[in-house]
């Protein structure tokens, strides 16, 4: 440590150089952890489905109704414990662009299958009661400044697209997991119902099932008990139900990374030629400190750990900038990337790639000054 | 005078290790731009060679997506009766009312992918001018046939000629292959739509593209068929239609592309900074001569901002290089917009390339001003007994 002194006189030295060095190192890694968050907001989103849930949709697609009528036989299915259904409202709040996703629901069996909404109970029984009430997260309400009990209008361009649906908020939920989000919306299923002139039916069923081992014997007895149907189903665990979802974005994950990794070779070949600079710069002292009985090795930690340095708080900047740049802002990809966040795996991550970047820009600089013929470059200096 | 140009590149020459890494770190965020750029121009142009400014597409009024839409049989023959639409040699309407759905298919590399399957009449081909059968035939009316897009071939399974796809309770045999100018249609599967009704949703069209006779005329068509109080349906120019279905998608992109590429540039220019100071310092004793000699103070600016100029070329041309490669290369996504599937290319354009030099260009001379100010303002005197 008596060492750090010197370390930080060198970086002192030419201290524009080092704030620029600093500054690219940190707008770099500000840049891949936000890249990285991207993946790792992706990969939550696949894992808030739950293996004890299972959803049931028609076999086409997502996009086709299922009879409300299949509630009745799906209750008594071996092995599931309960039965809700939802529809995808699609409902625009002011302008497509503030975009959030809403829900009509079954609401009483929907609550009672998602413990992972915590809901005072003087709202949940406010919620249930009424029914052109709406159930909103936290986040959402923060977003957009309501308060509960104010009334809100949506429109909704799959149902009724001529007229605007009044909900009353009653209810906040928060997320006992961040990754549930909080940024949903739900109502009653029957406003839904009655507003159409009853032409909605049920987009999906959200099945509770007693043992996630059951899973695959329910889906089966379902799939094939309506395989023949006017409306076939396909039913899988709710996790694989979203990770359907997730995979219909594409390949983000490898465009993130691919460009990561483009990020990452600019920065080092930027560093590294700074470090370059700066030993050349030093030839004569370097020769000076090893005639002082400085040896090879201590120089070569020496040049290396300015480098580190100066990537490593580089990297604090870029990583905790991006941080709080993102928990400050509340980002949400306009409503894409729900619960966009730095994880602090991912922080940890990026600060082991400055300190990468710190040492393999420094090597070759370092590898030099502890090679340095003394004598030949002291008489060169004169 | 100017400062000879033959002394910048000899002074470049001079440092090749410190002016390579700085092009190739300006270089790789030039790539980074023109690929991302490529990407959302790649899907804008596919969903906008989609439709065609001589078409009108009918949906129900409100739909912003076929997906969304429904019309009757009524309806779509009111509108095909009338008289702006243009007709076949023989009198048929060129019209084709269609049928839209989404069918879950599996990709090939795993995971599920909602596929387009649209429903169309014969007329349909003639209606689009830019969709062609490339390969097998034409479906026979009346027959579980379809065709399928050229996209689609080979990234799902049996999409060759012959093969059976089963959704909607029927298996339905790949009889054809079908291109459409690098369009979204080329994601679609396409079927007869008297077959896909009963098969999907039942007695309901989704939606209805016909040829205009006359194309100028589309704000009194669209007037008409508006006002019209039989018919509760919204009228597009097909073109804004689809192109409009890219709008959400190719800002994400495009703002994703400037957001990256503009982080990056940062960097890079605090790099091109420190290249160029070096460069200043370490030939001042050189500026000190040609200050001596007589070039002006801003002869000397021009020379070192030139020359910043020119690193920064290096790397724009570089970055060019590496993205030549990415041209044409067939990604997919899901467009939120319209909830399907869409595949699309890369389009590395010359546009885009100069693009990513004026990107390179810019970066060097917002890197070398200052360090060339520092240059010209250089004291002779000092700088030369430096020396």
């Amino acid at each position: 440590m008596k060492y750090a002194r010197l370390v930080w006189v060198n970086m002192t030295r030419n201290k524009r150089r080092t704030v620029l060095t600093t500054l690219s190192v940190a707008a770099a890694l500000f840049l891949f952890v936000s890249l990285r968050s991207v993946n790792t907001t992706l990969a939550d989103a696949r894992e808030v489905g739950s293996e004890s849930r299972m959803v049931t949709r028609h076999a086409i697609s997502i996009v086709f109704y299922l009879p409300e009528s299949y509630y009745q036989w799906l209750v008594t299915v071996p092995g599931v414990r309960s039965v809700s259904w939802a529809d995808w409202f699609n409902g625009i709040y002011r302008d497509p662009r503030d975009f959030f996703p809403n829900f009509a629901v079954e609401a009483e069996s929907y609550l009672a299958m998602y413990p992972e909404m915590v809901i005072p109970e003087d709202q949940k029984r406010a919620f249930l009661d009424e029914r052109t009430a709406a159930l909103v997260g936290s986040g959402l309400m923060e977003r957009f400044g309501w308060t509960v009990g104010q009334t809100i209008q949506l429109r909704s361009p799959i149902w009724a697209p001529d007229r605007e649906w009044p909900f009353t908020i009653r209810a906040v939920y928060t997320p006992t997991n961040p990754s549930f989000g909080d940024a949903l919306f739900f109502f009653h299923y029957d406003y839904l119902y009655e507003g159409t002139s009853r032409r909605a039916q049920p987009g999906w069923y959200v099945l509770e099932i007693e043992d996630p081992a059951l899973a695959a014997a329910v889906a089966e007895t379902i799939d094939e008990h309506y395989r023949n149907s006017q409306a076939a189903t396909k039913t899988e665990t709710e996790r694989a139900f979203q990770t359907g979802i997730v995979t219909m974005y594409g390949n983000v994950g490898f465009l993130m990374n691919a460009i990561g990794l483009a990020v990452f070779f600019a920065i080092l070949l930027l560093a590294a030629n700074t470090m370059m600079m700066a030993g050349r710069e030093r030839t004569s002292e370097v020769a000076v400190l090893k005639t002082l009985g400085y040896s090879d090795r201590l120089l070569f930690a020496l040049v290396l750990a300015e480098a580190a340095s100066i990537t490593l708080i580089g990297g604090l900047l870029g990583v905790f900038g991006a941080k709080l740049a993102f928990e400050g802002t509340g980002f949400q990809g306009l409503g894409l990337l729900p619960n966009f966040q730095v994880k602090w795996a991912t922080a940890t991550a990026g600060m082991a790639i400055a300190l990468c970047l710190g040492l393999a820009s420094g090597i070759v600089p370092a590898w030099q000054a502890a090679r340095l013929p003394v004598a030949e470059t002291l008489r060169r200096v004169g | 005078m100017a400062i000879p140009v033959i002394y910048n590149l000899r002074s470049v020459r001079q440092r090749p290790v410190s002016t390579l890494f700085t092009a190739l770190g300006m270089g790789l965020v030039v790539l980074v731009f023109i690929a991302m750029m490529a990407l959302s121009r790649g899907f804008r142009s596919a969903l906008v060679a989609t439709g065609s400014r001589e078409n009108v597409i009918v949906v129900r009024s409100g739909a912003d997506s076929e997906l969304i839409s429904g019309l009757g049989r009524e309806t779509v023959q009111t509108i095909t009766g009338m008289p702006f639409v243009a007709r076949t040699p023989d009198g048929r309407p060129l019209a084709s009312p269609e049928v839209y759905v989404l069918v879950s298919l599996e990709r090939l590399g795993g995971g599920d992918a909602l596929v387009v399957a649209r429903g169309i009449n014969p007329e349909a081909f003639q209606v689009r001018k830019n969709v062609r059968i490339i390969a097998g035939r034409m479906f026979n009316p009346g027959a579980p046939e379809i065709l399928v897009g050229e996209n689609i071939v080979g990234r799902f399974a049996a999409t060759e000629i012959g093969g059976v796809i089963s959704f909607a309770n029927r298996d339905w045999t790949v009889v054809g292959h079908f291109a459409a100018g690098g369009s979204a249609f080329e994601s679609e599967i396409w079927g007869e739509n008297e077959q896909f009704m009963p098969a999907f949703r039942g007695e309901v069209f989704q939606s209805l593209t016909f040829r205009m006779r006359d194309s100028g005329a589309f704000q009194s068509i669209r007037q008409t068929l508006e006002d019209d109080p039989r018919l509760p349906v919204d009228a597009h120019r097909e073109y804004d239609f689809y192109a409009n279905q890219s709008y959400l998608l190719t800002r994400i992109l495009s703002f994703a592309a400037t957001f990256i590429a503009g982080i990056m540039a940062i960097g890079a220019i605090f790099g091109a900074v420190n290249t160029m100071y070096a460069a200043v310092s370490a030939r001042a004793p050189e500026i000190a001569v040609l200050l001596t000699l007589g070039f002006r103070p801003l002869g000397v600016l021009g020379s070192f901002l030139f020359e910043a100029a020119l690193i920064a070329l290096l790397g724009g041309l570089l970055g060019c290089l590496f993205s030549l490669p990415l041209n044409g290369i067939v990604t997919s996504t899901t467009n939120w917009q319209s909830m399907s599937e869409v595949a699309f290319a890369f389009r590395v354009t010359p546009e885009l390339l100069l693009r990513g030099i004026g990107f390179a260009l810019v970066m060097g001379l917002v890197g070398g001003f200052f360090p060339a100010v520092k240059a010209a303002r250089q004291p002779v005197v000092q700088a030369a007994r430096q020396a």
